[in-house]
């Protein structure tokens, strides 16, 4: 592992004195993307901000190069460190080249006048961003999207070995949040930069960080590789999710299960019934799914909303347990909805299931009129 | 693009140079004693003739006064204008120039009540301490509410209060003053020695060279405080030296003409609207020329329109200056609107 090139030494970092978080530890790595999560108001920001002193510590250090940033002059901090923050700037009268090329202050003299080689530089950044159309806009007048990527390329400008941005996609449409973290990337190879940024993004935090630091009610609650933050349901406890939940692999948010004596039963697997257990769960229909392998694409969501759910052993044939368990079940259902268009070798006893419902006409379409009557 | 943009500032400075040559012309020429321009060329060449007390000892102080002094009235806005963040900041809207106005009245009014004469540069002193005391609540208030409307209400309202209590200290002032006073304080650019405006020269000329070596710094702020600091901007000193010359400036005029209404705001919304551009650098000394323009017209206008009554140099910078605000305004709520 390379050195990093900030780093905090027991950090504490607050408001006037009082203490918002304590025991604040990162290391920003060149290449590598440190991504902050955490529930609203747990101090995400207050620590981005401490890193680009804009706070000062409440007690400990923040060391650029092992020396602390306390004592270094304005212009060497802005050479290293650039930061695309949540105030959004509208200038009055400045097209978007004159944004980015802002970030050449620390370069210029005492007028700012901007030399050949600054030209190049912003022209440079602003290719790299893919910007360069929006040249000669008025700033106040480009999309979020657009407004985003100037501003990474004002960051850009400063040729810092450090990027802090604090929450950079909020309000960006899904395809620019994709583009942005690309590029993020992108940049953070290419050009060696340490990268640190907040996200309320979670699936997309698990997808582009290389370093996760979960920050909650004071402290920092954990630190790690994606693989390691985002398992098990400890994003669930991170927020304090209560209603509905977070699956941490697929990285998806299911709502609130409908509590009650399941109404439906459903045959579903390989992905075919999670349309319809979204469905069921909005129409407010208590139900049960069944009987899945524990390794069907199914298992997931309707372990988060259906009531009851009855699996096997994956790759198996259903036990005769289970089979009994369900047929109970099903029967106790006032109907039995079947997604999937083919059973398998495996997958006789489902056949069996759906055949005895269709025997006793409790057998429903997908798009049964009762479904939607139910409300 | 870059070089159409030179080329529209180089025109626009020309063209406020030009303007401002010919409104000195036509400022000596102008007035009760009508003078043909051979004449005026004669008199300036050779300090003599039958007019040369008008010209030297009158017209030529009265419109340096009202070129500095109306340029540093821009100057100063355009600086408030940058600190607040907000377009319709200036030094009579923050009540800047009214407490300026305030101090420099008791001074007065004390002075010659003790005897004493008033110089200029005590004058300008008090007006810079008058200015600092309403600078001060303007702060202190801005720390505590965010909302720039309502830094703006109170900036208006301690403009009242300042003006209120200046009435009353006039009217209770002792007769042979209060002629003297009464005008000062309802705003004029007359009855400036070449003293004064030597004095003038050196504050406004000094304070507009140093706000333009705070041009870059400016240029960072206009992103945001944070973005500023992110740049390398140590934004306490620059916050301090920017509040020190917009209130000199703003002191300086208060000092000799008295409150002048609405040049601080119209003058830097002109210029930008005419140059494109809100870029500091060449912001100042645009504001300059365009204030110093500016205020020759209106002081034109009030000393021969009803000649040789002469009007209060505000009501007629008000006249000029009043529906460019408006019109401003309505600019930014259909730019707001359009994109939304």
């Amino acid at each position: 592992m390379r050195e990093p090139i900030l780093r905090t030494a027991a950090l504490s970092v607050g408001y006037s004195g009082h203490v918002v978080i304590d025991g604040v530890e990162l290391a920003l790595v060149p290449g590598r993307i440190t991504t902050l999560i955490g529930p609203n108001g747990a101090g995400k920001s207050t620590i981005l901000k401490t890193l680009i002193r804009q706070l000062r510590p409440v007690s400990g250090k923040v060391l650029l190069d092992e020396k602390d940033v306390a004592v270094l002059g304005e212009r060497e901090l802005a050479k290293s460190v650039a930061a695309v923050l949540t105030a959004r700037p509208r200038p009055e009268l400045m097209t978007c080249a004159d944004v980015v090329s802002t970030g050449r202050y620390p370069y210029t003299g005492r007028l700012g006048i901007l030399s050949q080689r600054d030209r190049q530089v912003v022209r440079e950044a602003m290719e790299l961003v893919h910007v360069t159309e929006l040249e000669s806009l008025d700033f106040n007048r480009i999309s979020d999207g657009q407004r985003q990527r100037v501003l990474l390329a004002r960051a850009i400008c400063q040729e810092p070995r450090v990027l802090v941005m604090d929450e950079p996609t909020s309000f960006l449409d899904i395809r620019h949040k994709l583009d942005f973290l690309c590029l993020l990337r992108q940049l953070a190879r290419e050009k060696a930069l340490a990268v640190v940024l907040s996200l309320h993004e979670l699936d997309l935090a698990q997808r582009f960080s290389d370093m996760v630091l979960c920050v909650r009610a004071g402290r920092m609650d954990r630190i790690g590789t994606p693989e390691e933050i985002f398992q098990g349901d400890y994003i669930t406890r991170l927020y304090g999710v209560e209603h509905g939940c977070y699956d941490a692999l697929l990285g998806g948010v299911e709502s609130e299960r409908v509590t009650g004596r399941p109404e439906i039963f459903v045959v579903g697997g390989g992905g075919s019934g999670i349309p319809l257990y979204r469905r069921l769960q909005r129409l407010g229909i208590p139900f049960a799914a069944g009987v899945l392998p524990e390794n069907d694409a199914d298992v997931p969501i309707a372990r988060a909303l259906a009531g009851e759910l009855i699996t096997s052993p994956p790759f198996e044939p259903v036990g005769a347990e289970g089979v009994t368990r369900a047929l109970e079940l099903s029967a106790r259902c006032r109907g039995v909805i079947c997604t999937v268009e083919r059973f398998g070798a495996v997958n006789q006893a489902n056949r069996a299931l759906v055949e005895a419902a269709e025997a006793r006409g409790a057998l429903l379409s997908p798009d049964a009129p009762e479904l939607a009557s139910e409300t | 693009m870059d070089e159409k943009r030179k080329l529209r500032c180089t025109v626009c400075f020309l063209l406020l140079a030009a303007l401002l040559a010919v409104l000195l012309v036509v400022n000596v020429m102008a007035g009760s004693a009508r003078l043909e321009l051979g004449e005026v060329v004669r008199i300036l060449l050779n300090r003599e003739g039958d007019n040369a007390a008008i010209i030297w000892g009158i017209r030529l102080p009265r419109l340096l006064t009202a070129a500095l002094l109306g340029g540093a009235l821009s100057v100063s806005g355009f600086l408030l204008q940058t600190f607040f963040a907000n377009p319709i900041a200036g030094p009579f809207v923050l009540g800047i120039s009214s407490s300026a106005k305030l101090v420099v009245a008791l001074t007065m009014i004390f002075s010659l009540a003790h005897g004493l004469a008033v110089s200029s540069l005590t004058m300008v002193l008090a007006a810079f301490l008058g200015a600092m005391l309403s600078m001060g609540a303007i702060l202190l208030v801005s720390a505590r509410l965010r909302s720039m409307s309502l830094l703006i209400v109170c900036g208006v309202m301690i403009g009242y209060i300042c003006s209120a209590i200046t009435d009353i200290v006039v009217t209770f002032a002792s007769d042979s003053n209060i002629v003297n006073l009464h005008n000062w304080s309802l705003g004029s650019f007359s009855g400036r020695e070449w003293g004064d405006v030597r004095i003038e020269a050196v504050v406004v000329l000094a304070a507009l060279v140093l706000a333009f070596l705070l041009s870059k710094p400016m240029g960072a702020y206009q992103l945001g405080e944070s973005y500023a600091r992110n740049m390398g901007v140590n934004v306490t000193r620059f916050r301090v030296e920017l509040i020190l010359l917009s209130s000199v400036l703003s002191a300086c005029v208060t000092a000799f003409a008295g409150p002048i209404s609405f040049v601080g705001i119209a003058v830097p919304h002109l210029m930008k609207t005419l140059f494109r551009t809100a870029r500091p650098i060449l912001m100042i000394p645009a504001c300059f020329l365009g204030g110093a323009v500016f205020c020759l017209l209106c002081d034109l206008i009030a000393r021969t329109l009803f000649a040789p009554t002469e009007l209060s140099i505000s009501s007629v910078t008000a006249v000029f200056g009043v529906p460019v605000v408006i019109w401003m305004l309505l600019k930014r709520q259909r730019s707001k609107e359009g994109e939304a």
